[in-house]
């Protein structure tokens, strides 16, 4: 038994548990002497978490654009960030429309609903055309050749929308009914923060049960799985190819509206970040998995939120969150490194086989 | 003999090359009718449009006021987008580089884009002005020669993170600060002076956080911070990052009535639109328009007329001055020769180093030996309800030292 795993064992292998374990030990040490510095309260903690939480919903929802992409056509889909950009940034145009005309203020609900209405549908519009015109033609070609196409379409697409609105600042208008606190369970929770939670895992539970229930959604996975063979059995794979753009345009349109009405700012670069960031979580929680997604988008969230003050003030770094980036990134190089597959990967490929 | 030929050629090869900068790189011949071309490198797009717009604007009216001709050549003013950041600077200063005709160049608006590009743009002879680049490592004689080539218009930083601290500590008289800064040049030098001087004056600086450019959740930092409960907040950073926390700082638990500070390179209309209703009673430092003299007012005239607004950043009284400086020194040392005008950067460079006394819009330019000419007036500006809701920066400085 030890035999045959010492010959297993290479020296790369020692030398990567060697990081990784260093890593690990670093990680346990700050958060021990941050804990026991005591700087921050358990109520700092809550609310770090929630922080985390809400940035992370938004992150997988987006992410599952990229995770469904990559189920039916195995190629990362760069321009999803700017599907992101469009929704939001159209409906910047509406949302200071309807506060100019004292609308938002007087029926903010029917007001909400407007922007998400117009910004999904934009969102939604891009990302089917997107596939009809850029990535459609190349379904054939080697997969390197769709890519760099979705690299191309990213840059397209941002200059685009540079081009249509404008390449100033503009945020959205404040909206009365979201600013302001509710206290859940004695925890002061910023209201925009609990609606976008709620909203993502509302939005993220239709998606799955979309996926999982309907034929439609049992069409996609049959497409996933097997294209040719999804085509032998009746299903019309340019068609579902087309729904999966649709429903990642929809999930990014929404979740776009939701990162303006809490953060306000939109610009046409502001998808960059969130799409790469959205990629990582894919990627994270195994690239073709949609639970996946939505737990990898949560988790880099939260480790974003959390892992700065917790693992790197105790080791006395000065200005952890310039750092925050990196940490997220490290974690995506400890995933592939010790899990290719990603967080839930295994189990998508063990239920396959 | 072959060999030697090919030795000869060789040689003759490496000596061209490393003759044609020395000659052809520092003096620009132009024949009658080609312009005198002034390369600028603002930021044109992106969060901090305005910054960058602003100065062009100024620069523009600057050419008009000197009479669009320079012994006889017109002048030409085009240029690159420097981004407000390192690879925007470097990108815009090699193009700008590349050109054999660019006698100088006005630029960058960011500090950043300045320290990878200036360099670049020195490498090939091109002196440069800057009329918003703060940072003080810019014009620091321990910069190297690298920086020989570049001057600025504005105040260096080691001036208005003073005046920052100053403020805080005895006007408002707070104890105990946290600063944030996104890790540009101008930001990290600007709230180091800051705290240095606020240390200096006895306070306490309970955090230095930062951040990445591009950030949009401020929200775990401040929470950071406020686990020091200071009273005040200094982040000194540009539209986007410095709206998300005015923004953000109300949302925290602890920081709900911390007095906010920011500095120049968020003094834009734009910025009140980034942080809407959250950047009422913020504080911000920069220069001292209401202390300039009629020129400046016949200048907003001009610039009323021109283009059909006010200004929206603090910088094109700094960009028309850096233009008319540098147009000075080309008068001074431009050779005129028939139809033709050589110029010797060289020797512009070393003109606009001695520049005395230079009558600007900001106040009277002086120059030393490691490019910084202005005479600097810092104020401390207070934004109103009144003033978000015109959309504009106030006014009236609410505080000056002298």
């Amino acid at each position: 038994m030890f035999q045959k795993w010492k010959d297993r064992v290479t020296v790369t292998d020692i030398v990567m548990w060697m990081i990784g374990g260093t890593l690990l030990l670093l990680c346990l040490w700050g958060s021990v002497s941050t804990i026991r510095a005591g700087l921050y309260t358990r109520s700092h903690w809550i609310d770090f978490c929630i922080f985390g939480l809400a940035q992370g919903s938004i992150y997988a929802l987006i992410a599952t654009g990229y995770t469904m992409v990559y189920g039916v056509l195995k190629m990362i889909n760069f321009a999803h960030g700017e599907v992101f950009m469009s929704g939001p940034f159209t409906g910047y145009f509406v949302a200071m429309a309807l506060w100019r005309s004292d609308f938002l203020d007087t029926h903010p609900i029917l007001g909400i609903i407007v922007i998400f209405g117009v910004a999904m549908f934009v969102s939604t519009m891009i990302a089917y055309f997107l596939e009809k015109v850029a990535y459609r033609p190349l379904r054939n070609a080697p997969r390197l050749i769709p890519l760099i196409t979705a690299i191309g379409a990213s840059f397209f697409l941002q200059y685009f929308f540079r081009g249509l609105y404008g390449s100033g600042i503009n945020a959205y208008p404040d909206i009365e009914i979201l600013e302001g606190f509710w206290m859940i369970f004695g925890v002061r929770v910023l209201k925009i923060q609990v609606i976008v939670i709620i909203a993502s895992v509302l939005l993220m539970l239709v998606l799955y049960n979309f996926i999982m229930m309907t034929r439609v959604g049992k069409a996609i996975r049959a497409v996933s799985e097997d294209k040719e063979a999804a085509a032998l059995m009746g299903i019309n794979v340019d068609a579902m190819i087309s729904t999966t753009f649709v429903i990642g345009g929809m999930a990014a349109g929404a979740a776009g509206v939701l990162y303006a009405l809490m953060f306000k700012q939109v610009h046409f670069f502001m998808g960059f970040i969130p799409g790469i960031k959205a990629f990582t979580a894919a990627v994270l929680g195994g690239i073709g998995n949609i639970p996946g997604a939505m737990i990898g988008g949560v988790f880099l969230g939260l480790i974003e939120s959390v892992a700065p003050a917790l693992f790197l003030d105790g080791l006395g770094i000065i200005a952890p969150y310039q750092l925050k980036d990196a940490i997220a990134f490290s974690m995506l190089v400890m995933v592939l490194i010790f899990r290719p597959t990603g967080i839930l990967g295994e189990r998508l490929s063990a239920k396959k086989a | 003999m072959k060999n030697l030929i090919r030795l000869f050629i060789a040689i003759c090869f490496l000596l061209s090359i490393m003759a044609v900068p020395a000659v052809a790189g520092n003096v620009v011949k132009l024949e009658k009718g080609e312009p005198v071309h002034l390369a600028y490198w603002f930021v044109t797009s992106g969060p901090n449009t305005s910054l960058g717009m602003d100065s062009l604007r100024g620069a523009e009216i600057a050419i008009e006021d000197f009479g669009g001709k320079l012994k006889g050549h017109p002048i030409k003013l085009d240029g690159q987008d420097s981004m407000c950041g390192p690879e925007g600077g470097q990108a815009a200063a090699s193009k700008i580089a590349s050109d054999p005709t660019v006698i100088a160049a006005i630029g960058s608006s960011c500090s950043s884009a300045a320290k990878a590009g200036v360099p670049i743009l020195w490498k090939m002879g091109i002196p440069n002005v800057s009329p918003s680049n703060t940072a003080p490592l810019l014009t620091d004689p321990a910069a190297g020669p690298d920086f020989d080539g570049y001057l600025r218009t504005c105040h260096n930083d080691n001036i208005q993170g003073a005046i920052a601290a100053e403020f805080a500590y005895s006007q408002l008289g707070v104890k105990k600060a946290a600063t944030i800064h996104d890790g540009s040049v101008y930001a990290e030098s600007l709230q180091r002076v800051f705290s240095d001087t606020f240390r200096k004056l006895g306070g306490t600086i309970t955090s230095q956080e930062a951040i990445s450019p591009g950030d949009t959740d401020m929200r775990p930092v401040l929470t950071k911070i406020a686990s020091g409960s200071p009273e005040f907040l200094y982040y000194p950073m540009f539209i986007a990052e410095s709206g998300h926390v005015t923004r953000q700082c109300k949302e925290v638990s602890g920081l709900e009535n911390i007095a906010l500070m920011s500095a120049d390179g968020s003094f834009s209309p734009d910025f009140l639109k980034a942080a809407g209703k959250a950047a009422k009673g913020m504080y911000h430092s920069s220069p001292d328009f209401s202390a300039l003299g009629d020129s400046y007012t016949k200048f907003l005239a001009k610039h009323k007329a021109k283009y059909g607004m006010d200004p929206e950043a603090p910088f094109h009284a700094h960009t028309y001055d850096a233009v008319i400086l540098i147009l000075n020194a080309i008068d001074k040392v431009a050779v005129v020769d028939g139809d033709t005008l050589t110029i010797d950067r060289m020797a512009l460079n070393k003109a606009m180093h001695e520049t005395k006394g230079q009558k600007g819009l900001t106040g009277d330019l002086t120059c030393n030996a490691n490019g910084d000419c202005a005479n600097p007036k810092i104020a401390i500006y207070k934004t109103s309800m009144a003033d978000i809701k015109a959309g504009k920066m106030s006014p009236k400085p609410f505080w000056k030292k002298y």
